[in-house]
């Protein structure tokens, strides 16, 4: 029996897809059932992940722009030495919310945004597990990056770094709150992060379409449920982190000073554990638009399908066991270190093997320079140049010399901004007639890349010299005639012209936006299943569940997808697959949308932000989040006629 | 081109890009660092081959002239087919990684042994202690009269292995002197130490590498290396107690600093000035730099950091005092004077 017929149920009461019901009819239908109410609290109760991806997206980019314009200040500073444009206090509070807005409120959650978005249409089901949940994340990282910010306007923002080492942020160094700001952004956002890789695992392993085994699944899906399951991983560790910093500075616990058996390094063991993954939690996600931009203008599937995806596999447990090399300075045993420089150099192993399948899925294709592909080529030529200093700074001896100095400040954002952002646009490029139905303009978006990439190499590079020259990282000047002037104006040039690229970028989306071609469901004929959905996607993303038997459907379906039927068209249902052969198990009823993970968020937010000021607001706190929360939770009347759902 | 050949031009590239400067990794002016230089020439190498094999490959498979028939794609019908070879191919490239990877792992790992081989038999024990925004130095030899106390400079003889311990006063700072040698954290409550074994003589600075608060970027360090005879002679001249103030002027100085809020926070051997918080100014007029390395020591800078320090360095511990302008003559003066 194929999956089609075991999944076909006998239609009898309740109206439900099918042969009979099909076509216009049906999508009018579906059209009622899934989609959200209109108006404010409508848009506020919206559950549908396209919705949020959007939102994720859209709101990780301004934060984007405006840490980028943190950055262009700082290298006004550092164009000249001994400039006196910013004050010490106003450099470091910079730094600090450049690398915590780039890192917390962009990197991050512009990847999973992404991953929102696409998890459900390329897996072929109608929407996410847990879809308030996924909207309580999107409302929670927003309350986190808008706390952030105010207290930026309010000149109460963090100045100890993104990464906040203690004693330095501890009670005795850092009076005030800004220390606290920065500990309570830290704790919005990692709530956001863990509800979303939650509900995207789940969404991967359970609401496959028929046939798509985890050997069909798009390279795209296993980097997120790679991704997922590292922030299911990692974040607690940053959790508990951060709670013991609050409560080192809000109720005289001394995890942390020294001077009462406290450690120090405990933190950087905590954080790092956390912040190593998070670097791959952003670069897999750029290495899969990769493949799937490759593929779909290689025409061809990608070369070693499963060498990509064990090679995804091996990074995410690799980078659990790497944070100890960014603690190499801090003089823990040798012994120890020589095997954290093996660990962080064998990471080029997987790495290496993704690289060697996109070069040959080229060179078997034929590639189309399109403005996504050139970025794909841009990423290789940038990240691989941040690949081999990361060999490089593995080597302790070499290490000791490089760390914290500019050479790093380089080698991050060749792998960050080559590894994640050129991805990440081209990615945008590649699927924005999809999400909008309109193409953007090739024209503009070229010349975007030449700037772009052109532009970057000028602002980092020359930092790989002023590192070895001597400079130190997050300083807010630095001495004349110790030759660093030169690097330090290249790069501040480059910075701007990095800046004037993503404003042509920026012009350009919004532009095609509004007058860009209409595109059809599937503009560059490629082979994964969000494009068999209409563009822009209906809210219930298919009208039919499509069955997958092959690892490009839309190549090999000659037109027509199968599909199977018997779904309900009335209230909102989902089909849940098995996790390994995605055999059609159960049909599940999907979720209304509501308002309460808005108001659970606003509860939240208000105990997150309030223990800033006392501790006792978790005491009183916890009564509004609640009442929010029941609410949210509140059993649902059980299925009409109470039929079973299990086919 | 060969591959010695290459290796010479690398290096000499470096060299280029990196010979003088005071504050330079690439300097190699001491035993740890030059061990820095070769190992990292040797990095250089093989990541530059690595990376221009990489595009090249890369242009290649984009670039190459190819039969439309001959193409593994849609089109063809052929989507799924590898082309003849690349399994070949992928064994080659990723013994290629793996090999390099383990070789440049080896030879790290030997780079970190000598390392750790020259740091035995220390001649010379040194303390640094690490205070928000300057550097403490002691001298601690066996015999206790000879402790040397001085601030923010580090004489080393040249050819003389030199043990450095590290302690904190308040957060983590890292003590890092690019020409001699790699960072070394400062962490409180931990005691950590650092090697050196200077092999040329010169002048070289030396600065703080981890994010310690507001004046992270001034505290810098001067380091001189020197004959041993030299360091000798500064060793004997650093031991002996400030000199008695002898111009009225110098004197009117030397009361102010002794009996006023100077002496809460600094000490002067040989005087009443005996407070621990700030840097010992026993010898200050024999220093290069006055502040952590932030300015030179010159009459005119000692005028602007004494009588207001907030805007020299904005966030330094010493506060801006209303010091009479009689009163300020009066402290340059005698500061002077402390040779």
């Amino acid at each position: 029996m194929t999956p089609a017929e075991k999944a076909k149920a006998p239609p009898t009461t309740v109206p439900r897809d099918g042969p009979d019901l099909t076509g216009p009819e049906l999508e009018a239908r579906l059209h009622r059932t899934w989609a959200r109410p209109r108006g404010l609290i409508g848009w506020l109760s919206s559950v549908d992940h396209k919705e949020i991806g959007v939102r994720y997206v859209v709101t990780a980019l301004i934060f984007f722009a405006m840490a980028g314009l943190l950055a262009l200040h700082m290298r006004l500073q550092l164009a000249r030495p001994e400039s006196n444009l910013m004050t010490p206090e106003l450099y470091n509070e910079t730094f600090t919310m450049h690398g915590s807005t780039m890192m917390f409120l962009f990197a991050v959650p512009v990847m999973q945004g992404m991953q929102i978005y696409l998890t459900p249409l390329m897996a072929g089901t109608r929407n996410m597990a847990f879809p308030r949940l996924t909207a309580f994340s999107y409302w929670m990282y927003l309350s986190g990056g808008l706390m952030l910010w105010i207290s930026h306007v309010m000149n109460i923002s963090p100045d100890n770094g993104w990464f906040s080492y203690v004693p330095l942020a501890g009670p005795q160094f850092s009076p005030g709150k800004r220390a606290d700001v920065w500990a309570q952004m830290i704790t919005f956002t990692e709530v956001a992060a863990l509800a979303v890789a939650v509900t995207l695992t789940t969404t991967i392993l359970k609401q496959r379409a028929p046939g798509m085994t985890l050997a069909r699944m798009p390279i795209f899906l296993w980097s997120t449920l790679v991704t997922s399951v590292m922030v299911i991983f990692s974040m607690p560790s940053v959790a508990l982190a951060s709670s013991m910093l609050i409560s080192d500075r809000s109720v005289g616990t001394q995890f942390f000073n020294p001077a009462e058996n406290g450690d120090a390094l405990l933190w950087q063991h905590l954080f790092w554990f956390f912040g190593h993954p998070e670097v791959y939690i952003i670069f897999l996600p750029g290495t899969a638009f990769v493949s799937e931009i490759v593929v779909t203008f290689c025409r061809r599937s990608i070369h070693g399908y499963s060498v990509v995806a064990l090679s995804l596999v091996a990074t995410g447990i690799l980078a659990f066991g790497l944070w100890v090399h960014h603690m190499f300075a801090t003089g823990l045993p040798r012994v120890g270190y020589s095997f954290f420089t093996a660990a962080s150099m064998s990471v080029a192993i997987p790495t290496g093997l993704q690289i060697f399948c996109w070069i040959a899925t080229m060179w078997e294709g034929r590639p189309r320079l399109t403005v996504p592909m050139l970025y794909v080529i841009g990423f290789i030529f940038t990240f691989v140049i941040g690949g081999l200093s990361g060999v490089i700074i593995a080597s302790v001896p070499l290490d000791l010399q490089l760390t914290d100095t500019y050479f790093i400040v380089a080698h991050l954002h060749y792998v960050l901004i080559g590894g994640g952002v050129f991805p990440l646009i081209g990615a945008i490029t590649y699927w924005f007639p999809k999400v909008t139905g309109r193409m953007m303009s090739e024209r503009m978006g070229k010349i975007a890349f030449w700037a772009l990439f052109l532009g970057f190499q000028l602002a980092f590079f020359p930092m790989h010299i002023s590192g070895l020259m001597g400079m130190p990282r997050r300083v807010f000047t630095y001495p004349a005639g110790m030759g660093l002037e030169l690097p330090n104006m290249l790069s501040t040039i480059g910075a701007f012209v990095v800046a004037a690229a993503v404003l042509l970028f920026v012009v350009n989306l919004v532009n095609s936006l509004f007058r860009g071609v209409p595109a059809g469901p599937n503009p560059w004929d490629a082979p994964s299943l969000e494009w068999a959905a209409s563009s822009p996607p209906a809210p219930y993303n298919f009208p039919h569940i499509p069955v997958v038997e092959s690892r490009t459907p839309l190549w090999d379906a000659d037109g027509s997808l199968r599909v199977v039927h018997g779904l309900r068209v009335e209230e909102p249902e989902l089909l849940l697959t098995t996790v390994v052969s995605a055999t059609p198990d159960i049909r599940e009823p999907g979720v209304a949308p509501s308002p309460w993970p808005f108001l659970s968020t606003i509860a939240t937010a208000v105990v997150f932000v309030c223990s800033i000021f006392s501790p006792w607001a978790l005491v009183f706190g916890i009564v509004p989040a609640g009442i929010a929360l029941t609410a949210w939770f509140w059993p649902k009347k059980p299925p009409p006629e109470g039929e079973p759902v299990i086919v | 081109m060969k591959p010695g050949r290459f290796t010479a031009l690398v290096v000499a590239g470096m060299a280029v890009s990196g010979c003088g400067g005071i504050q330079n990794a690439l300097g190699g002016q001491a035993v740890q660092s030059r061990d820095f230089v070769s190992l990292f020439a040797v990095f250089m190498v093989v990541c530059t081959v690595m990376y221009f094999v990489t595009v090249g490959t890369l242009m290649w498979a984009v670039f190459r002239r190819r039969r439309a028939t001959e193409a593994c794609t849609v089109e063809t019908g052929r989507h799924e087919v590898s082309a003849p070879g690349s399994r070949t191919a992928l064994v080659v490239w990723t013994t290629l990684i793996a090999v390099g990877l383990s070789a440049l792992a080896v030879a790290s790992f030997f780079t970190d042994r000598s390392l750790a081989a020259a740091a035995r038999s220390p001649k010379l024990a040194i303390t640094v202690t690490a205070n928000q925004w300057w550097w403490d130095v002691q001298y601690t030899p066996d015999n206790p009269s000879h402790i040397i106390r001085t601030a923010n400079e580090l004489h080393l003889p040249v050819g003389v292995p030199a043990e450095i311990t590290l302690k904190s006063n308040d957060v983590i700072h890292s003590f890092w002197i690019p020409n001699l040698a790699g960072k070394q954290d400062v962490i409180p409550g931990r005691v950590t130490d650092a090697q050196i074994l200077p092999r040329q003589i010169g002048q070289y600075r030396g600065q703080c590498a981890e994010f310690c608060g507001t004046e992270h970027a001034n505290m810098a360090l001067d380091v001189t290396v020197e004959s041993m005879a030299d360091f000798k002679k500064w060793a004997a001249a650093q031991l002996q107690p400030a000199i008695a103030p002898t111009t009225p002027l110098a004197a009117a100085g030397f009361n102010y600093v002794t009996t006023r809020q100077c002496s809460v926070c600094h000490n002067i051997t040989g005087t009443p000035a005996n407070g621990q918080l700030g840097p010992d100014l026993t010898h200050l007029a024999s220093r290069k730099t006055i502040a952590a390395g932030t300015l030179p020591l010159t009459r005119g800078n000692l005028y602007g950091w004494v009588a207001d320090p907030q805007s020299q360095k904005p966030g330094s511990q010493m506060p801006t005092m209303q010091i009479a302008p009689q009163d300020l003559h009066a402290i340059v003066a005698y500061l002077e004077t402390l040779k």
